[in-house]
Order: C-alpha cells, then sequence, then structure tokens
C-alpha cells in the first residue's frame, strides 16, 4: 500500500487538531505528500469533529473517499466511522471509555488500546495524553519512522519545556510499542525520500503571497474561514513590515484597504461572504476611483449566515454582481493551496497595472485543508509590477490628468506627496482631471469616454491572462468542468472514470473575469458532453459560463450540503449521467441516520443512537419513510423508532417503545 | 520646535469653484480650511482632503491638494487607511453630520478610540441638504423636515460629547459665522498629534430655516472668554458638551496629548509604510516557509 487515509474523530476540544498536525508532519518531515480535510465545528467544545489524514508516495489533490485506519476519540465517532473502515483496515480507541459494539467490515481490526494501564508509569496525565498514545499506536500501523514523529513533538512542544516534550515522547513511544506487540501493521510500503515540503494551508499561502509581493497592509473583520489569514498577518506582521489593522466592520476593511492603496502602499483584505456582502459599495468605489485592492473572498455555506463552518462555492453571483454600475474587476478562483500562493502575487500585480479591485474567490477547503507543497512553491522572489506610476512631473507635458484618456485605458497613477501632480479621486463621475461631471454639470460626451476608458483595461488584462486548457485526452467521452478549489478532486476522478472505461478530460477555470469568452467557446464548440461541477444548490458557475460563451452544459453535478466532493461521488454521478440512470435527491440510508442523530441529539439523550434502518413504503401514503431503530449506546437495545420521509427528510414521528 | 512659515492661502485655491447655495456655511469652511492649511505650513503635495458624500463633502474638489471623495460615511475610514500607508501625509476629513455622525458614525467612534493622528471636520447643518431636507441625526427634537412632517421625535447626536466619551485628544466646535476662530481651531485641530474633531455650525440657507445664523449668533459664545474654563478637564468638557439653549459654547473643548496609534505600531519605525521596499527578505521568508515544515 503505497497511500493511507486516517481518521480522526472525537468532539471538538478533544485535541485531536494537534495529533492530526504531528502525523501530518511526521509523514511530510519523512517525504510523503499529505492532505488534511476538517470537518470542523465553530463551538469551542462539544460537537462532532472529523479530521482526515490523506498519506501518498505520490502527490494527493484531495482528501480521497477510503478510510484505512480511525483514531475515535469519542463514542460517537466509532459509530458513525467504524463502519467505513476498509476491509484491513484498524480502528484505534481507549478502552477504558469507549467500545467497538457496532458491525464492521471483513478483517477491519477493532484495536482497543488501555489508556489507563498504558499511562500508570506517567502518574497522573492530562485526557488529551490518550491521544498521543493513540498517535503513538498509529505510527507503527501505518510504518512511519518513530524518530521523525519525536523530532514533530519536539519542536511542537519546545515551548513547554522540556519535561512535556518528554513526557509526549514517551507516551507516543507506548503507544507504538503496545501497536507493536499485540498489532497487525496495514501494511504500508513507504519509501521515505526525507525531502521536507511545507505543510500549508490555503490562508497560510495567501499570506506568504502577499508578504512576497510586498503587501505592506492588511485589515479585517473576524470572520470564519477567512480568519486565520488575520491571524497569520497578526503574528508575522512586525517582522514582515506589513500593519494589520482589526476593524469595527467590513465597511471599514475595504474602505482602508482602499485608501492604503490610493496612498501607494499595496493592500489587502480578507473576509467570507456576508462581510463581502458588505463591502459590496466600495468594491465599485475602488473601480471607480481607480484605486488598487486585493480582497479575498473565502467562501462558506450560504445563505446569510449559513453554515459557518462548512464549505460551498455559492458567492460567485456575488463577486460578480458586486456594487452598482458597471465597473472593471478582476476575480481569480485559485485551484490549489499553491495556486493561493501564486494568485496573490499575480492580483497585486494586476490591481496595480489595471489600478482596479482585484477578487481571490477562495472557500473554506482550499483556505483551510493543509497539504504539502514543494518548497519552492513558496518563494521569495516573485515578479512585482507597479504598472505605470508617475514619480515626478515638471508640467513641462502639460498638466498631470489623473484620468488622462489613453488608448489603454491605463492612466499613469501619481501618489500623494508627489509634486505638481495633485488630484482628487472622486466616486461621482469625473473627467480626465478628476474634476466632478456629475449632477449640474454633467457632459455626455466626457461620460461616455471615461467610461470607455475604465472598461478598456479589462481587455488588455485578459490578453495576458493564460486562457483555459482542456487537461487529459483531447478527445473524450464527457468533458468535466469546474472552477476554483474543485480542480483536484475532479482532476483525481478522472483516473477511476479511465478506469471504468469512461474517457474523460476536464476543463477547468481559475480567471472568472475577465473570461476567455473566445478559447472557452472553441474548446466547448469540439466537447462531445459537458458536466459542470460545482459546490452550490444552483449551477452559478454553468449559469455564467454560457453567459459568456453560449454554451449550455450537458449536466450539472451539484452539491450543497457542507462537505466538499469525494472523488467517488463524482466517478458514481458521471457514470450515472453516462448510463442514463435518472440521479435523485431521496435522502440515502446514510443521510437518515444524520438527521436520526440530530433528532437524538434535540429531542431524546445521549443514552441513545441511532441502528438499523429500514424502507417502507409507509402507511401515511405521502412518501415512503427510513424506519432508524434508536437503540441504547450501551446494550443495543431498541427503544423505539423514528420515521423519515425519503423524499422529503421531514422526521415525522418518533415512537418509542412502551 | 521649527518656526513655522505659513503659506499664502492662494496656495490651495483649487480647480473650480463650489456650487453650494449662496449663503451656505460651507463656504466659510472652505476658506477656514484653506486657512488652516496655510496657518499649519502644510504644503499642498502632502495634504490629503477626504471626503464622503452630502454637500459638504464636495469641499475636496475645490481645495489645492490631494483628496478622495469617497462613499457617504466611509471617509474616516478611508482617511484611516492612506494614513496608515504615509504617515508623512496630513490627513484632514471634511463632511457632513449625515456622513459622519448617521451612516458613518461606526468609523467616527473607532477612529478617536485608536487616536490616529487625523483631523475631522464635520459642517453640521442639522439637515440632509443634498437629498433636499430630511431630518439628520442632529436635527433638534420636534423640527418639522421633510422625512418629519409631525416633527422629528429623535433625540439628535451630540458629538462634542460623544467624541469626549471615545477618546478623542483635539475636540473643538466652530461656527461659519467666525471663519477666523474656525481656522485657528482646525489648524491648530492639524498640528496636533492624534484625533482632532472641529464639529462646525455651517448653517444650511435652503432647507434649515431653524438653525440658522442669525438663530446661532444670538446663542454661541467663545469658551475661551469663559472665566475659569480650561480644555484640560474631560469632566468640565462633558458639562459643557451638553449646554444647548439659550447659550451655546464654541471654541476648544478638550484637549490631551496621548500616544497615537501610529506611535503605538512598531511597523512605523522604519519609516511610512509607501517608502518601505517591496521585496520581501529572503532569509526572513525563507526562516517564514521553515514554520510550516
Amino acid at each position: 500500500m503505497t497511500e493511507v487515509t486516517i481518521g480522526i474523530g472525537g468532539a471538538a476540544g478533544d485535541g485531536l487538531d494537534k495529533t492530526g498536525d504531528t502525523l501530518a508532519k511526521t509523514a511530510a518531515r519523512l517525504g510523503l505528500y499529505v492532505y488534511a480535510y476538517n470537518s470542523y465545528q465553530s463551538i469551542i467544545r462539544g460537537g462532532h469533529i472529523w479530521l482526515r489524514v490523506r498519506l501518498g508516495q505520490e502527490k494527493v489533490t484531495s482528501h480521497g473517499d477510503h478510510l484505512h485506519a480511525l483514531i475515535a476519540l469519542n463514542q460517537d465517532s466509532i459509530e458513525r466511522h467504524a463502519p467505513e473502515v476498509e476491509p484491513g483496515g484498524v480502528i484505534l480507541f481507549n478502552s477504558d471509555k469507549l467500545r467497538c459494539n457496532i458491525p464492521l467490515r471483513e478483517t477491519v481490526l477493532a484495536a482497543p488500546l488501555p489508556i489507563r494501564e498504558l499511562t500508570k508509569p506517567f502518574g497522573a496525565v492530562q485526557p488529551v495524553m490518550q491521544n498521543t498514545v493513540a498517535l503513538g499506536a498509529l505510527l507503527f500501523l501505518a510504518g512511519l519512522d518513530f524518530e521523525m514523529a519525536a523530532e514533530v513533538l519536539a519542536d511542537t512542544f519546545a515551548h513547554k519545556g522540556q519535561g512535556v516534550v518528554d513526557q509526549n515522547v514517551k507516551l507516543a513511544r507506548t503507544g507504538y510499542d503496545y501497536a507493536q506487540e499485540h498489532f497487525v501493521p496495514l501494511g504500508c510500503e513507504w519509501k521515505f525520500s526525507r525531502r521536507r515540503r511545507p505543510f500549508v494551508t490555503g490562508n497560510e499561502a495567501f499570506s506568504l503571497g502577499a508578504v512576497a509581493a510586498g503587501c505592506k497592509f492588511y485589515s479585517a473583520y473576524p470572520m470564519t474561514p477567512a480568519s486565520a489569514i488575520l491571524h497569520w498577518m497578526a503574528a508575522h506582521g512586525e517582522r514582515c513590515g506589513v500593519v494589520v489593522k482589526q476593524c469595527e466592520d467590513e465597511l471599514a476593511v475595504v474602505n482602508m484597504a482602499i485608501g492604503a492603496g490610493f496612498a501607494g502602499v499595496r493592500a489587502m483584505c480578507g473576509t467570507s461572504g456576508g462581510g463581502f456582502a458588505l463591502m459590496t459599495e466600495a468594491i465599485g468605489q475602488a473601480g471607480m476611483i481607480e484605486a488598487p485592492v486585493v480582497i479575498v473572498e473565502v467562501q462558506r455555506g450560504g445563505p446569510s449566515t449559513g453554515i459557518p463552518t462548512k464549505t460551498e462555492q455559492a458567492d460567485l453571483n456575488q463577486v460578480y454582481g458586486a456594487s452598482q454600475g458597471d465597473f472593471p474587476r478582476i476575480i481569480i478562483a485559485p485551484r490549489d493551496t499553491r495556486d493561493c500562493f501564486d494568485s496573490t502575487v499575480e492580483a497585486f500585480n494586476l490591481a496595480e497595472k489595471y489600478q482596479l479591485p482585484v477578487i481571490l474567490i477562495s472557500d473554506l477547503l482550499v483556505s483551510e485543508h493543509p497539504e504539502t507543497i514543494e518548497p519552492e512553491d513558496l518563494r521569495a522572489s516573485v515578479p512585482i509590477d507597479r504598472g505605470e506610476l508617475v514619480t515626478s512631473w515638471n508640467g513641462e507635458n502639460g498638466r498631470y490628468k489623473r484620468y488622462a484618456f489613453t488608448p489603454s485605458g491605463i492612466s499613469p497613477r501619481a501618489l500623494p506627496g508627489t509634486a505638481n501632480t495633485l488630484h482628487v479621486a472622486a466616486t461621482d463621475e469625473h473627467d480626465e482631471e478628476g474634476i466632478l461631471i456629475s449632477d449640474v454639470f454633467t457632459n455626455s460626451a466626457v461620460r461616455r469616454k471615461i467610461a470607455e476608458k475604465r472598461m478598456k483595461k479589462l481587455a488588455l488584462a485578459l490578453s495576458e491572462l493564460p486562457a483555459p486548457r482542456l487537461e487529459g485526452p483531447a478527445e473524450a467521452d464527457v468533458t468535466l468542468i469546474g472552477w476554483g478549489s474543485t480542480w483536484g478532486v475532479i482532476h483525481e476522478a478522472l483516473q477511476p472514470l479511465a478506469a471504468a472505461g469512461i474517457r474523460a478530460n476536464l476543463l477547468h477555470f481559475k480567471y472568472l473575469l475577465p473570461f476567455h469568452s473566445r478559447e472557452a467557446s472553441e474548446i466547448l464548440a469540439r466537447c462531445k458532453r459537458t458536466i459542470c461541477i460545482e459546490l452550490n444548490a444552483t449551477g452559478q458557475f454553468a449559469r455564467h459560463l454560457r453567459a459568456e460563451t453560449g454554451h449550455t452544459v450537458s449536466e450539472r453535478i451539484l452539491k450543497y450540503d457542507g462537505e466538499p466532493f469525494e472523488p467517488r461521488e463524482i466517478v458514481e454521478q458521471v457514470r450515472a449521467i453516462l448510463e442514463g440512470r435518472p440521479r435523485s435527491l431521496d435522502v440515502t440510508p446514510a443521510e437518515a441516520r444524520e438527521i436520526a442523530y440530530h433528532y437524538v441529539r434535540v429531542h431524546l439523550n445521549e443514552d441513545v443512537r441511532p441502528g438499523r434502518i429500514v424502507k417502507t413504503n409507509g402507511n401515511s401514503a405521502v412518501e415512503p419513510l427510513w424506519l432508524v431503530e434508536i437503540v441504547s449506546r450501551d446494550s443495543g437495545e431498541k427503544h423505539g423508532e423514528l420515521r423519515v420521509g425519503v423524499e422529503t427528510g421531514s422526521t415525522y414521528s418518533w415512537q418509542p417503545i412502551r | 520646535m521649527a518656526t513655522i512659515v505659513e503659506l499664502p492661502i492662494e496656495t490651495y485655491a483649487g480647480p473650480v469653484d463650489p456650487d453650494w447655495c449662496p449663503g451656505c456655511g460651507d463656504f466659510s469652511v472652505l476658506k477656514a480650511v484653506k486657512m488652516a492649511a496655510a496657518k499649519a505650513a502644510v504644503a499642498p503635495k502632502d495634504l490629503v482632503v477626504v471626503s464622503g458624500i452630502g454637500c459638504s463633502s464636495n469641499l475636496p474638489g475645490y481645495v489645492h491638494a490631494y483628496g478622495v471623495h469617497s462613499l457617504h460615511g466611509r471617509a474616516v475610514a478611508v482617511a484611516t487607511g492612506i494614513k496608515l500607508a504615509n504617515t508623512d501625509l496630513k490627513v484632514v476629513i471634511t463632511g457632513g453630520d449625515g456622513d459622519g455622525y448617521g451612516i458613518g458614525i461606526g468609523h467616527f467612534i473607532h477612529a478617536m478610540r485608536r487616536n490616529l493622528d487625523l483631523t475631522y471636520v464635520v459642517m453640521d447643518n442639522q439637515i440632509y441638504g443634498l437629498t433636499t431636507g430630511q431630518a439628520s441625526p442632529t436635527t433638534m427634537k420636534e423640527m418639522r423636515t421633510k422625512s418629519t412632517p409631525r416633527g422629528n421625535v429623535e433625540l439628535p447626536i451630540n458629538p462634542i460629547a460623544l467624541a469626549l466619551v471615545s477618546g478623542a485628544t483635539y475636540i473643538a466646535r466652530g461656527f461659519s459665522g467666525d471663519p477666523g476662530q474656525m481656522a485657528d481651531l482646525i489648524a491648530a485641530g492639524i498640528r496636533h498629534k492624534g484625533f482632532a474633531l472641529i464639529d462646525v455650525f455651517s448653517p444650511c440657507v435652503t432647507y434649515n430655516m431653524l438653525n440658522t445664523y442669525p438663530w446661532f449668533k444670538k446663542r454661541v459664545y467663545k469658551l475661551e472668554d469663559e472665566a475659569g474654563y480650561s480644555p484640560d478637564n474631560g469632566k468640565a468638557a462633558l458639562d459643557k458638551s451638553f449646554e444647548w439653549g439659550d447659550r451655546i459654547p464654541i471654541g476648544l473643548f478638550y484637549k490631551d496629548d496621548q500616544p497615537t496609534y501610529e506611535d503605538s505600531d512598531p511597523a512605523y519605525q522604519r519609516g511610512a509604510l509607501v517608502r518601505q521596499p517591496l521585496p520581501a527578505d529572503p532569509a526572513l521568508f525563507q526562516s517564514l516557509v521553515e514554520e510550516l515544515m
């Protein structure tokens, strides 16, 4: 086995992020590729957390759809995830507290860890130390090098002193030795190159990209899932010479960044969809006064407050449509972590060269998930293009005109503090010099030419942006279309599709505005069948693609449950489409179980859980029903039955056994 | 302290004339802003006048200086960004009561709390003039306007009291009937290190028939003439800020020297951000990458 996925499940506050981080960094330092995804919730303690860490000998571009090992830190995690563990896999759990009392797939090893006994020599240890023992056991099972893990633990806990480091290393060793004595390893065959790669999130890559590009000002209001940029910048700003301003609201955030951009520093701000909505008016301002600004919009599940800790790609309409009137803007959707770095550098250059707002549209998946990238992907030396800047003006060429009508539409920019280039940047319509032509002084001719001048810049920008290209075989049965963060998972789905005899290729879009309409149309005209894959409910990109190219995609694969796509889902849906099978929106048994979990949490108690699930046609005749047994967590004894609508997902009735 | 050589007021003559109604209080404010810049000897190239939207927010277009005529209510935020980007500039914000005390009040309060080195001149005419006469946040109770035909039922904002409790370190009130005093107040505000508010009674001669020049002239008196009043006492200033009726104080309410926001951010020890080189230091950058390995 040259690839393994480890799931760590528990409650928020169980400290599983540290465990996952140690595991990932150990693998990364050994030279393996790592991709992790954390289904977390924004509450401080409690709730279900599910972290998946995928390790590969070769590069992996999604969290995949396999589960080989489970570290269960609470009973919930065993119930929910133990059945997913694949044959030959293993489930590690604290046998003092938890029981693996549910049916497992063939040859799955339930591996109890007697934590109390194992930690006895250490005296009183914190509950979170059970994670370290489990981690140690996993290191053995997954065939990872213990010494490397010890090195990572030493680095992680160095700030807490040698005592804490030693204790952690010894606890991990205890777990490792116990596993060696009692369990059979998973059978991983690694070749450790020991080439160290950074293990990076998209938000870290945005931050590093900004620093490399010479960003000196970052403003933000706390908002998940963009806050990590604020945290990184706050922690590193002083060293990097970046002024970091946490503001009173997103109105201030974006207006400060625009003010800083006007004054001549490279400025960036970040938010999620709700904060972006507040920034809307000012984005038009940046377009109107031609001030450079970079805005990172990290999408989360909407609408409104929505699902703050889940991912979605449903803010596309918003970033396209933000602010009144016509004005130029550039929208870039980075496709993966590495691309977050490159896109940020590019965004700063485009913002200054074309003097306009550049929106980097990311999402929780690409911003929050960490993965290994190559060390040289993060470079201090990047191209910096500030565009046409007037640094001195002696008046020999006449009066300086801030918004001079030029063939390109780009008017050389002068910064405050420069002599002889004084001007007012106005959000009212203005002439070449910036003098207002609004209200009583409206002048249709000047208005027409300045409106054209502003929009012209986009045509030039488009000519320098790389056009979309087909990835995979030129001749294909089906072309999968995606944008932004879905690149990795669609890319990964191509191979299993090929294995299933389906020739598929991928047309992925990163530059959303200005749009390569001509190039995209030419490619699409040659496609036999097209499927647009998006994490939203209405197919926002497919609609945009139709507007820009006239091409109506053959089918859409949409997902809006808050979770990212997994390769298998895409493969299954593509196959269903190609085979002409109907795709159903009915509640699946797994979903019926999740609906039952929610019902249990709200209306019942922690002593019970969903058990067996069967479908019936239902006596009500309204719709078929899932009959979900509710059983005792301890004995497995049936307590009652919950009825869940197969079509609507409604919970109709709870019938306790009397 | 270096001797300040005043510049001629013509230095700041803007490219076009104002289109305000004849008799508008804002003419006096424009004159006072130019006089103040001259008194404070700020070269036009180092002066940035930032406004929002409203009649009074057209002011930057009438001054020979850099400027941003930004969005309604956002002038303080834009000005903050400019100042933080280039601390060598003098940044003066100008706008109206609707702009600053209505739609922009959040930025106003937070800017004072930060004690940013900004000067904010609010042309307070107690009415929305540009939109032809609706009640504003400082419209007096019971006043009839287009939007309050039966009389305004809301309490007016008290900008001076708000500034006092929000942390502004220079708080004054001017009156368009006395541009000389106003210019002195604004000039001292520009020289003051920290957030300076100069609230100005700038009568709207078209839409506010209550708070007129004669109405103010009958009532205003100068704090500097008030025996025993000293602008270094916040509590006394707060008492004065509530004086409204037959006698209304103008002049300097309060002044205090406190560190500015810029003083407290170590990033400025290297000088203005705009003068810093863009490329990242390779060794520093490598250490940032190492943190992730």
